[in-house]
């Protein structure tokens, strides 16, 4: 990973690529590039470094999250300078997230996953289409626009594909409340029979 | 109707003697054609059941037709989604009466494993009626043909005379039913009041 | 009719030949297609959602349903996954056991390939019956293990849920001397048959460079020439340990797609006799795994394997809760449609079906 990393900053040095460790055994890292340099860094990656093969495409909802760091604060005590551990907490807004899956079949080898990040979940929610690049994609990107909400410039036919045209959300972000349609269920427990039952009592 | 003990006492004779309804449903119930209409998995089990092993041509269904003006039976065989509801209820429509509707699988009964689903029809009864409901998850080919028979049983029941006629021997009874509607957020309307009518959940507080 | 005096065509998605509820909008000029639109989404099951609040484990079912004909190694490819995602190992045995009802699943997915290409082309039923009947034999022997024909529901997170019965190695040690038989039938009948030459050579040619680009995967990428297979690739499991050949088609076209699934039927059963024949005893799952209240480590993990109709790849997004943060299914079915309508183009309205069917496709995995 890391030397895919450096072959991308020689070739293309005012690109913003970092790397996202992948905590956990499974240790596959990623790559990630900002939506301006998203499409000069696909082209890269194919042409020169052999990765042909796009593999997956999929959409990732990130909610806006509170993160607990450990941070290191100098302070003086008694005359002698001392490292004191603070927890302090940081805001991470919420984001919609690309992510692609490629693969070289002519080195075999991979997977190498590239990430592009949104502004935001409400109005800033574009990054360049990679379907020039890898047609691969074209079906998959349309599925993340239709099921996350992120569009995607460049896309040759960009509109709904799973959900009908005229549906108005998107479904798979976190945020996303399913119609109430509890009418009759067969065996209903927990939350589903106080929903059923509240809704009946309604009527 | 003709009286059991008249009707073998002839028959030792040789001479075979029927009501009309019998012999109408009779011919009806030993050649129902299915429309040829596999939705999911449940139209896998569906397609063995007609192969060589369990045969559905035993029972006179062999003769699945692609189109819904030559079948008098659907089998909704697997899940129905919200995106695909209005055009089962459009072939339900364009199907010539008597019809009848086998449901096939958990899903298209109530939803089956998929029902917290956002696109997932819970349930095909919401919009057509239907005939038998054949539990499983896929049912097995046997349970499919137990279903089917349930409903030649159904049929040889069914009258053409009076007040507990065949829905399709009754002027008032409609044979087309209203297509939903793709919404914003979900079909319009999400059920069909006049058919699809909840029984009260009723369950004790532990 | 247009000014330009096309007509469309709206194909599906009730329709004997598109394989489920998939539908095509098809803009021909006289017979010959000039446009073709894919529409999906008729079995949008929204599994991925639903595994958002399910456990880990209890998406092991819903795989079942993805490609429902081939349930066995959908269970794998997402044991696979989590297993690449929590760091957990598989026992020696259970990996002989998955190969066997892998490499079975396979055999008879291409089996009933075989009945379903032949009723795309109007051979309406007769080679199905022959297909059926054999699938209905490896099916036995799944209920016999799994307890289920088609829902199998039987791989675990590090191993498989339970052991073989007794006298199962042996039936399918028999099965898989059997079966040859009725591949040398099939061939007979098919493979140099006027019928079916003039109607698959030929037609939607696909190059190696095209389907590399266009994502296609498994069989349909193999029959335009290029030497990739993830169980050689990638190397998941104890595929190393196998002789086997993959074999590659010379045009791609639906006559290369066609044979190379008979081709790969045949290799399988080589594999199925070398892992009947060293299948050693030992635990069927690893004892330090956790099924119920299994929570893997933060982090995420890309796991896919060759399934019989392509890539099936899992993409998990782990929280460290009991619950996955994202559940991905890469569907090889939907990918290999990207090239669908470049393939059709040009072609006769009778050749979409044979490309669509030569393609080789399942909604349940399409939609999902």
């Amino acid at each position: 990973m890391t030397d895919v990393l450096q072959a991308i900053r020689a070739a293309l040095p005012a690109a913003t690529v970092e790397l996202i460790n992948n905590p956990g055994p499974g240790a596959q890292h990623s790559l990630l590039v900002s939506a301006n340099d998203g499409r000069a860094v696909a082209k890269f990656l194919r042409d020169s470094l052999g990765f042909d093969f796009c593999s997956n495409v999929t959409g990732v909802d990130w909610l806006p999250r509170k993160v607990q760091e450990t941070v290191s604060r100098k302070e003086s005590v008694e005359g002698a300078g001392k490292e004191i551990p603070e927890t302090v907490e940081r805001d991470i807004p919420g984001f919609l997230e690309a992510v692609y899956h490629l693969y070289s079949i002519s080195k075999k080898s991979g997977p190498l996953t590239m990430r592009m990040r949104t502004g935001d979940r409400a109005g800033d929610v574009t990054v360049p289409s990679l379907t020039p690049v890898w047609k691969s994609a074209e079906f998959q990107e349309r599925e993340a626009y239709d099921l996350f909400g992120i569009r995607f410039e460049g896309h040759p036919d960009l509109r709904r594909i799973l959900m009908w045209d005229g549906f108005a959300d998107h479904p798979m972000r976190k945020d996303y409340a399913a119609p109430d349609d509890c009418e009759y269920e067969p065996t209903p427990h927990d939350e589903t029979l106080a929903r059923v039952k509240a809704r009946q009592e309604a009527t | 109707m003709v009286d059991e003990e008249l009707r073998s006492d002839l028959q030792k004779r040789g001479i075979f003697v029927a009501s009309f309804e019998d012999l109408y449903n009779w011919g009806r119930k030993n050649s129902l054609w299915p429309l040829q209409f596999g939705l999911a998995c449940c139209a896998i089990e569906m397609i063995a059941t007609a192969a060589a092993r369990f045969d559905m041509a035993r029972f006179g269904a062999e003769v699945f037709r692609p189109s819904p003006r030559q079948a008098d039976l659907m089998i909704i065989a697997g899940t129905v989604t919200k995106k695909m509801a209005p055009l089962v209820v459009r072939l339900y429509n364009q199907m010539p009466e008597p019809k009848y509707v086998i449901a096939m699988g958990a899903c298209a009964i109530s939803g089956g494993p998929f029902k917290e689903g956002y696109n997932v029809l819970k349930g095909m009864d919401r919009y057509i009626p239907v005939d038998v409901a054949i539990p499983g998850c896929p049912p097995r080919p046997e349970a499919l043909l137990e279903g089917l028979i349930k409903l030649q049983k159904k049929i040889e029941g069914q009258r053409l005379f009076g007040s507990h006629r065949a829905r399709h021997a009754d002027a008032g009874d409609p044979a087309e039913y209203p297509v939903p509607a793709y919404g914003a957020h979900d079909l319009e309307p999400p059920l069909n009041p006049a058919l699809f009518k909840p029984r009260p959940v009723r369950r004790d507080e532990a | 009719m247009s000014p330009d005096r096309t007509i469309d065509v709206s194909l599906g998605p009730q329709h004997p030949s598109t394989h489920g509820v998939f539908r095509m909008n098809v803009t021909l000029d006289g017979e010959t297609v000039v446009k073709l639109r894919p529409i999906f989404g008729y079995l949008h099951r929204n599994h991925e959602k639903i595994a958002e609040n399910n456990s880990w484990l209890a998406s092991m079912p819903y795989t079942d349903r993805l490609d429902y004909i081939c349930s066995l190694t959908n269970n794998w490819a997402y044991a696979l996954a989590v297993e690449k995602l929590a760091g957990i190992e598989v026992t020696e045995r259970a990996e002989y056991i998955r190969v066997i009802v892998g490499e079975l699943t396979r055999v008879q997915n291409h089996a009933s390939f075989l009945g379903f290409v032949l009723g795309d082309m109007g051979a309406w039923g007769t080679a199905l019956m022959y297909a059926f009947r054999e699938r209905e034999k490896i099916l036995d022997l799944f209920e016999a293990l799994t307890g289920a024909r088609m829902m199998c529901n039987y791989m675990r997170f590090g191993g498989c849920r339970c052991d073989l019965p007794t006298g199962w190695l042996d039936a399918a040690r028999k099965l898989v001397e059997g079966f040859p038989a009725f591949l040398d039938e099939m061939e007979a009948l098919l493979t140099g048959n006027e019928i079916l030459l003039a109607r698959l050579q030929g037609v939607a040619p696909l190059s190696a460079a095209r389907a590399i680009n266009g994502g296609m995967s498994g069989p349909g990428l193999r029959a335009s020439g290029v030497d990739y297979d993830i169980r050689k690739v990638d190397g998941y499991g104890i595929y190393n340990r196998f002789h086997f050949r993959v074999p590659r088609g010379p045009a791609g076209d639906c006559y290369d797609r066609f044979m190379l699934r008979v081709l790969e039927a045949r290799e399988s059963l080589n594999i199925l006799k070398q892992a009947i024949s060293g299948i050693p005893d030992g635990p069927i799952i690893n004892p330090k795994s956790k099924q119920r209240g299994f929570r893997p480590p933060v982090g995420e993990a890309y796991g896919r394997i060759e399934g019989p109709k392509g890539e099936l790849g899992f993409y998990l997004i782990s929280d460290g809760s009991g619950r996955p943060y994202r559940y991905r299914v890469r569907p090889p079915s939907l990918i290999n449609l990207t090239l669908l309508e470049e393939l059709c183009l040009g072609t006769k309205l009778a050749d979409v079906m044979v490309i669509l069917g030569s393609i080789d496709i399942v909604l349940g995995e399409v939609d999902r």
